[in-house]
């Protein structure tokens, strides 16, 4: 019964990815419910950036990668804002044990980008993140363009090169 | 089988006939996916005491997963294939296998959202309702069936569920598991009312009532006393007294739970209260007493600052749906009891790690961080962090009842007596530690951690409830990163842990090369040269790579790996010691 289920399954794939459309973009930013820094519901389609583009990274308070990669942006935060009009949301994937622990920790390291909480891994796994840190770049129509998975020092340098290139209108790859 | 094998069918093929047939509904789709494999090659270890026996012969492990979703406006479908072949050392041989254990297929109309197949949900904090995956940990407890999301005005939203849970590969069938019925309500009042939307005061409020159906065992008790002796000419017959008794075991097993956040400027209260019926099970050694939980949390932050208070009492919280289910590896949990300890990132710091004890705890956590400002005399020119944190988690008070002379020495129908909120004299865990972050100028920045840690190893590894295996460690930690340039830069971690108990004392050194945004490079020794005992004086050595390309990432890694408990979220898994190569793929797509 397995086998069935499976061809089935791989048959219902294949005809849709066959179909889909052949844009640039990697795939649609999903529409899912996570909350606010203030525990306030906020669906993902509320994300804008008056069609400029936005970085969004996926973190975790016991994520060490994660720490440094948003310590090292906030760094640069204000001087990209103010280069590129760019915004950046960090994904919280923090569970019930440290979501609350998020706030105090954003606010006690100075960071100044917006986060959004994802404590059951909603978001995550509509966006096939394996384990964080995992970085998108989303173009001002809401389409994810370009992702990247881990940090090492310096990477954030990347991210603001795909940045200039997709305001510049230049192919990112 | 065959109607299930029918059912499903069903259901694909008006899948496949709304996607092959509306070819409108096609356009504009998109597919994206994800796939990890982890793949281990095993050496014997005569240091380690690994022989081809101990790995039953497996030479190599791999576990490995592949996702994909398909999104088309408001429908969008996917699913996980998953393939243990063999399982990798520390995951249960009844993943041994491959199969599709996770599709779904969700459509959303207007503000209601439904979900056939399988799902995750989590309500309030989980503490009567969780499901959730973490692939590192070997952990899936997701729900088969349906599940509806429908906010009726904003501000409401209003989940309703019925499922089975994942067992291995193991289909349901009547007996082999419960069912898990679930409805929750959250009404976050600044968008419910007009009169407080423009409120400082954010209030969120939510109620949950979880239910899980089992057909149950039946678990009987033959008592035999000698009753008399009759001599009759010389014959002697004994009578014998039996008496049978059988366990009432309930079918219905309720719970339910309250829950407020309250935010206010920089404050931020949370609390929920979760109360759980009479479940007799494998747990908590199948007594009668209902369950009760307490979770809050309360902070304050602002710029530059951040308070974080937290405590948790629980008592007789296992909830399952399978009664006679143990809990190694942990299956069929329908709620979450998170640990109230913080993850450390270090390896020595997490040498020791806290996993939550379901029978009975009280945790107490609190936490500052602080950002000393900028180009001040004490923040230096790029300002420097300190964080301080404090946990705790503690027995409660249990008053045994007269064990039953029925059970042949199991505790009484309610097992113990204990008050709301007691708290008891026994140590489970507990942990102090602060870390210094600074960056002394655009190449060199630095971290320094301390942390003192008592673990109670008789608790949190063998259910044993007394203090008489204590391991009290002081570790520390200096973490340096020197930037060459851009994309090159060197990182070094020295730790050190230093007990009297257990394994003795350890010393770590990582060096890693990174070259952004592809490469790194890595060399790791941890060397227990305090163990009591010579010949386990080991160095765990590590040698690796990895590769990055977009979202591609290869890594790896050949050398030694110490045995412990591998904990995500206050969820363990024991990993065994090995030596070999580990090969991880991950990529998106």
């Amino acid at each position: 019964m397995k086998n069935v289920l499976s061809i089935a399954l791989l048959l219902l794939f294949a005809t849709c990815i066959s179909a889909q459309d052949n844009s640039k973009a990697l795939f649609k930013l999903p529409e899912i419910n996570v909350k606010n820094m203030n525990g306030e519901p906020f669906n993902t389609a509320e994300i804008d950036n008056e069609g400029k583009p936005i970085i969004m990274t996926f973190w975790a308070t016991w994520c060490k990668p994660c720490m440094k990669e948003h310590d090292a942006i906030n760094e640069v935060y204000q001087d990209w804002i103010e280069e590129t009009g760019v915004k950046l949301y960090a994904v919280s994937i923090d569970n019930a044990r440290s979501s609350k622990r998020v706030m105090p920790t954003v606010n006690g390291k100075g960071w100044e980008f917006d986060v959004l909480l994802d404590p059951n891994g909603d978001l995550k796994r509509a966006m096939n993140v394996n384990i964080p840190p995992h970085t998108f770049i989303i173009n001002g129509n809401g389409e994810v363009v370009w992702q990247h998975i881990g940090y090492l020092e310096g990477d954030e340098m990347e991210y603001i090169e795909i940045v200039e290139k997709l305001i510049a209108g230049e192919d990112i790859d | 089988m065959k109607t299930l094998l029918f059912r499903s069918l069903t259901i694909l093929f008006v899948f496949i006939g709304m996607a092959a047939g509306a070819q409108s509904f096609l356009e504009g789709g998109k597919v994206n996916g994800n796939i990890q494999m982890d793949a281990q090659y095993y050496s014997t270890d005569d240091k380690l005491g690994i022989t081809d026996t101990t790995l039953n012969f497996r030479k190599f492990g791999m576990n490995a997963f592949g996702n994909v979703n398909y999104t088309n406006g408001d429908f969008s479908a996917g699913m996980r294939f998953e393939s243990y072949l063999n399982p990798m050392l520390g995951f249960d041989d009844r993943f041994e296998g491959t199969g599709i254990p996770y599709w779904f297929a969700k459509y959303k109309v207007g503000t209601l959202e439904m979900t056939a197949g399988h799902f995750y949900e989590q309500f309030g904090s989980g503490l009567i309702l969780r499901g959730w995956e973490e692939w590192t940990l070997g952990y899936d407890n997701n729900f088969y069936g349906f599940n509806a999301h429908f906010s009726p005005i904003k501000g409401v939203m209003l989940k309703g569920l019925v499922g089975t849970q994942r067992y291995f590969w193991e289909p349901y069938e009547t007996g082999n598991r419960g069912i898990v019925r679930g409805a929750d309500g959250d009404f976050f009042l600044n968008d419910m009312f007009e009169s407080m939307a423009e409120s400082k005061t954010k209030i969120d409020l939510g109620a949950s009532f979880v239910s899980k159906y089992e057909k149950v065992p039946s678990f009987t008790y033959n008592i035999e006393t000698a009753f008399d002796s009759i001599s009759d000419g010389g014959d002697t017959t004994q009578w014998i007294n039996q008496k049978n008794y059988k366990l009432n075991l309930p079918n219905n097993v309720a719970s339910w739970a309250l829950r407020a956040n309250i935010a206010h400027g920089g404050f931020n209260f949370y609390g929920e209260y979760a109360q759980k019926g009479a479940d007799p099970n494998a747990t908590n050694d199948y007594i009668f007493r209902k369950g009760q939980a307490l979770y809050s949390t309360l902070s304050y932050s602002t710029m530059g600052l951040g308070i974080f208070l937290s405590t948790k009492w629980i008592d007789n919280m296992s909830y399952k749906s399978k009664l006679t289910e143990t809990g190694n590896p942990p299956m069929l949990d329908i709620n979450y009891l998170p640990a109230i300890t913080k993850e450390h990132p270090y390896s020595m710091a997490t040498m020791y790690p806290y996993a939550t004890q379901p029978n009975g705890e009280f945790g107490l956590q609190g936490q500052i961080i602080y950002t000393l400002p900028k180009k001040s005399a004490l923040g230096g020119k790029y300002g420097t962090t300190l964080t301080f944190n404090y946990s705790l988690a503690k027995s409660i008070q249990k008053d045994t009842l007269s064990a039953s002379s029925v059970t042949g020495g199991i505790a009484g129908t309610d097992g113990y007596e204990t008050k709301f909120f007691s708290i008891g004299d026994l140590t489970y865990y507990q942990d102090f530690n602060f870390m210094i972050e600074k960056k002394f100028n655009s190449k060199i920045k630095a971290k320094a951690a301390y942390f003192n840690q008592t673990y109670n190893k008789h608790v949190i590894e063998d259910n044993l409830y007394d203090d008489h295996n204590m391991v009290d460690a002081n570790i520390a930690v200096l973490d340096l990163t020197y930037k060459f340039d851009r994309r090159n830069s060197l990182r070094a971690e020295l730790q050190g842990l230093w007990t009297k108990e257990d394994d003795g004392d350890w010393m770590a050194l990582l060096l890693e090369y990174n070259i952004s945004p592809t490469w790194f490079f890595s060399v790791q020794d941890e060397f227990n040269y305090g163990n009591p005992d010579g010949d386990m004086q080991v160095h765990y050595y590590n040698v690796s790579f990895g590769y990055t390309q977009k979202s591609n990432r290869f890594s790896l890694r050949y050398g030694r790996q110490r045995d412990g408990l591998l904990c995500v979220g206050g969820v363990c898994r024991y990993v065994p010691a090995s030596t070999g190569f580990t090969l991880t793929l991950t990529s998106s797509f």
